[in-house]
């Protein structure tokens, strides 16, 4: 009967392919600042030198992205702006073709500019972002936790160098969620775990290989923070106005209520007057 | 100055003998009459007319840099958002809008529900009232769409896919809605066709019947007395009140106010509603090859969406699918006829009997779950509980014959109380 409900509810529907790429792996959080103007720019910075290639900002362009995060228009054109044909005020589009894209990575890389809002916030792209891992069975001997067997190759490479995923030998569950041990020896009974099994168990699942990579662990996290920082930025390049113009419309309308209620007031005076 | 008062007068009464402006002013406003007690849930009504001009003129303003083409639909918010002067405040104006526009409209029924306010002689109040419920669901419904995002196309698809259901012609009447195969650009044309000048018109004369209605027999109050029973010595109700500028200044205009700091609040700090307002996968564009791992409605449909996933099995050799949307349907249809149900004697609240309140009070937290339960993920313990619910929504009204007549009222006041 389950079974009968389940399948018609899916027929019902027509409409619950649930998404293989995406696993459950949990997010780490990471708090954007809209304010840090340094951060944005070094985010900008890495994105259009490492990202735009294959990720296009093609809803966002040049001009505001760069009176928004501070950078005068002329740095912006000399530094950022790779193509001698574009214009300040174009929209940041790359010349990937999706035909071509699909050859290489098996799908199209995605536009950026909301990719955060899409995701329900920046933690997405910044767990994204340090969750690669060498796997010889991909076709670009990377893999993600985050995004199972994604079709990007790790870019930021050169800055994090290669991790793999950590082994450990853990105590093996039980059912009851208790650590299990031997009844006689009274040692635990362990089981060897990978990755992202180890997530839960309070381990970090990746471990840095040694002497790979230009940057530290801590510069590493700051380029990828800088770079989710900056994707949030471009999610919504309004937010702080909005939020700026909130408050003082919020202040006004509160300001406004105490006049209405007690013009409202005078007029009350009246509903219980008998005419 | 009597000479600019004297020429005022003039105007007037050449217009007026043209046109009754005067009349009209003091019929709907001066000496529209009305009881004076009436409390915080008498608000819903002039918000709700509110946001309706919200929605006008900010759709007004949208539809000046939206593109309705397949191609440029999605880019076109983009560039509302971005490049427009202000064009994510009228965005967001907009799409919380719609939410508030239900938020009011769920309280003002709530509202007509718990006083009685569609009883005789308000019957025709209530029919022009839920005929404004069921065109602003088409509105948002075709709404929703316009965006071109990837959620706003499978919903779409999903709730057109429904007419399908309908044994025989189904096919063909979801191929006439879409104009296409399948969801397409041909469609959000129709839709924005429909959402920009077709529903608006007739909601506009809804809203036109429903107040004329209104003003012609009165406004109900939460003790449901008639007031026009005590009249003073030129012929005004003892317990009413000129509607102008009594309730539109002393009444209305903090209430208004009130609003205004919630709707702004989420305007300006949670235009999204984090995923509720507008849904994380509309952020990427409509894709036809990419389904969203969960399709779930706007939350101001999801009551309804809940009944039309309750019905899981086929019965008479119609579909569990045909049967989905005979609950859904019928959910909505069973509103229209409630001012023929309620048998009571009395029309609040106040002075009905316990029966009632239960019933009421059931059906409200019912109601809340259904909602709840249409934005998860069916589970078999979950659709046990929307079938429980749906059966407690129809048992609100199917029973309301019986339970209004047998329970024992209380006796109601000749006058209003406060």
């Amino acid at each position: 009967m389950l079974r009968l409900i389940s399948v018609t509810l899916l027929t019902l529907l027509m409409s619950f392919s649930v998404q293989a790429a995406e696993s459950g792996y949990p997010l780490e959080h990471m708090e954007p600042d809209l304010h840090d103007q340094a951060s944005l720019q070094r985010g900008a910075k890495t994105y259009l030198n490492y990202c735009m290639a294959c990720h296009s900002l093609k809803y966002q362009r040049y001009k505001r992205t760069a009176a928004d995060i501070g950078i005068p228009e002329d740095l912006m054109l000399e530094h950022l702006i790779f193509d001698p044909e574009t214009k300040i005020g174009d929209l940041m589009t790359n010349n990937m073709k999706i035909a071509t894209a699909k050859n290489w990575f098996g799908a199209a890389p995605p536009d950026l500019t909301m990719y955060s809002n899409l995701k329900g916030g920046p933690d997405y792209l910044y767990t994204y972002l340090k969750s690669f891992y060498q796997d010889e069975t991909r076709p670009f001997g990377v893999n993600n936790l985050v995004f199972e067997n994604v079709g990007m190759p790790h870019v930021l490479m050169e800055l994090q160098g290669m991790q793999v995923k950590t082994c450990k030998d853990v105590p093996r569950l039980a059912a009851n969620g208790g650590e299990m041990r031997d009844p006689l020896t009274n040692d635990y009974i362990t089981e060897k775990l990978c990755g992202d099994e180890l997530v839960h168990r309070g381990f970090s699942p990746l471990t840095h290989v040694e002497g790979t990579g230009s940057l530290s662990a801590e510069e590493y996290d700051q380029v990828v923070y800088d770079l989710s920082n900056f994707l949030y930025y471009t999610g919504e390049p309004a937010r702080l106005q909005r939020t700026t113009i909130g408050g003082y419309v919020l202040l006004f309308l509160a300001f406004f209520y105490v006049f209405a209620w007690l013009l409202g007031r005078e007029y009350h005076k009246e509903f219980h007057r008998e005419h | 100055m009597a000479t600019l008062e004297q020429q005022f007068k003039d105007i007037m009464r050449w217009v007026d003998d043209r046109l009754p402006v005067t009349e009209t002013y003091e019929k709907h406003m001066s000496k529209y009459y009305a009881p004076k007690n009436f409390n915080f849930w008498y608000i819903f009504g002039v918000l709700a007319f509110v946001v309706l001009v919200n929605q006008l003129l900010t759709g007004i303003w949208l539809t000046m840099n939206y593109v309705p083409t397949g191609e440029g639909a999605f880019a076109s918010v983009e560039y509302i958002m971005r490049d427009v002067e202000f064009g994510w405040l009228l965005r967001y104006m907009h799409s919380t809008g719609a939410s508030a526009f239900f938020v009011v409209v769920y309280l003002h029924m709530f509202r007509g529900l718990m006083y009685g306010s569609y009883q005789k002689p308000r019957e025709l109040i209530w029919v022009f009232g839920m005929f404004i419920y069921l065109a602003l669901m088409a509105e948002g419904f075709f709404g929703y769409l316009l965006p071109w995002g990837n959620m706003s196309y499978w919903g779409a698809q999903v709730i057109v896919s429904l007419a399908s259901a309908v044994p025989v012609w189904g096919d063909d009447i979801a191929l006439w809605v879409r104009g296409d195969f399948n969801m397409s650009g041909v469609t959000l044309n129709r839709f924005f066709a429909l959402h920009v000048v077709a529903v608006p018109i007739v909601l506009l004369v809804l809203v036109a019947l429903h107040i004329l209605a209104l003003h012609e027999v009165g406004s109900n109050n939460p003790d449901g007395v008639d007031i026009k029973k005590h009249l003073d010595d030129n012929g005004r109700p003892l317990d009413g009140i000129p509607f102008h500028p009594y309730y539109t200044i002393g009444h209305d205009l903090p209430g208004i106010v009130l609003f205004l700091i919630v709707f702004c609040a989420v305007i300006f700090f949670f235009p999204d509603g984090n995923g509720m307002f507008l849904e994380h996968p509309n952020y990427e564009p409509a894709d036809p090859l990419k389904t969203p791992a969960l399709i779930a409605p706007v939350w101001y449909y999801t009551p309804f969406y809940s009944m039309l996933r309750a019905a899981t099995f086929p019965l008479f050799g119609m579909t569990a699918k045909f049967w989905g949307l005979v609950v859904m349907a019928g959910a909505i249809a069973i509103l229209f006829v409630v001012p023929w149900l309620d048998k009571s004697p009395v029309k609040s609240m106040r002075y009905k009997g316990l029966a009632s309140k239960l019933f009421l009070a059931i059906f409200v937290v019912a109601f809340f779950i259904l909602g709840w339960l249409g934005m998860q993920h069916p589970t078999p313990a979950k659709t046990i509980l929307a079938q429980v619910c749906t059966a407690i929504y129809f048992a609100y009204f199917l029973l309301m014959p019986w339970y209004t007549s047998v329970e024992k009222t209380k006796p109601v006041p000749e006058r209003v109380t406060f």
